[in-house]
């Protein structure tokens, strides 16, 4: 019982769980509270986008080389493809659990989505930095 | 128990509990679903993050590759895809505010996952249609 006053109150896993790694269903619950996280995030970020989409609808490259890089569209689409990848890449951890038996097979598939949403979000990121410095042109 | 037709010890003959579902006589309902959906739509949603990346690495390389992305989008197949994509948006967002409420506890009972699930039917219908309403007319306009 010492094990409650052990750790801190910010912890939501025991001493032993964390040097374990593992959770009741041999998973830690740092999955679970970051597509939680994740998504409250993209909830406004989501709604950004749509309506910065309909703004842009149809603009030609260089309304679009000039609005991507203004302050205020850049800084929201980086925070949306961190959010959206990081979110993608949880997701899709728990459908390829759930449906890629064998454990080889399992997790060959799960470190190869992470892969992609890692290159993902970087090439979008340095896509829209490129155009709030300056750099692309 | 008591209407076994064979003489078999119990343990030995098939209780006539429910099997789990078939797919092919499964009876569909709003919930599962919404379920299966909010799956489907978050797979097509990382999709569409791949064309998301594409048109912004389009936007900050060559014109030409800027309007070849702007080409396919105004194609009847690009069209199709938006149309797709931004209801899939609409509905994980709407169901995925749903999912966080049941992770506080609450609404978790059967009539609130039943009007919980219609509020998000309706609710990301209307946006969608709000949404290429409001685009079409920023298009035209």
């Amino acid at each position: 019982m010492s094990r409650a006053r052990t750790a801190p109150p910010s912890r939501l896993r025991s001493p032993l769980g964390r040097a374990r790694g593992l959770g009741s269903a041999k998973e830690g619950v740092e999955h679970w509270i970051a597509q939680r996280i994740t998504a409250v995030a993209l909830v406004p970020l989501a709604l950004w986008f749509v309506a910065a989409m309909i703004g842009v609808v149809g603009a030609d490259y260089d309304t679009m080389q000039d609005w991507v890089g203004r302050p205020l569209p850049a800084i929201v689409l980086v925070l949306l493809l961190i959010a959206t990848f990081y979110h993608a890449a949880l997701g899709l951890q728990v459908v390829i659990e759930d449906y890629v038996h064998g454990e080889l097979a399992r997790i060959g598939c799960v470190v190869v989505v992470r892969l992609v949403c890692v290159a993902l979000a970087i090439a979008g990121i340095v896509a829209v930095l490129s155009l709030a410095l300056g750099v692309a042109d | 128990m008591a209407d076994n037709k064979t003489s078999q010890p119990a343990a030995l003959t098939p209780a006539l509990r429910p099997l789990s579902p078939h797919l092919q006589i499964y009876r569909w309902q709003l919930t599962s679903v919404m379920s299966i959906l909010h799956r489907a739509s978050g797979i097509a949603l990382s999709a569409g993050g791949v064309l998301l990346v594409w048109w912004l690495v389009a936007a900050a390389s060559v014109p030409e590759a800027y309007n070849a992305v702007q080409n396919f989008l105004g194609s009847w197949l690009g069209v199709l895809l938006l149309l797709g994509w931004s209801a899939a948006l609409f509905y994980h967002l709407c169901n995925g505010i749903r999912h966080l409420v049941w992770d506080t506890g609450h609404a978790l009972d059967l009539r609130s996952t039943y009007v919980g699930g219609w509020a998000v039917v309706g609710a990301s219908t209307v946006l969608t249609a709000i949404a290429w309403v409001a685009g079409i007319w920023h298009w035209v306009g």
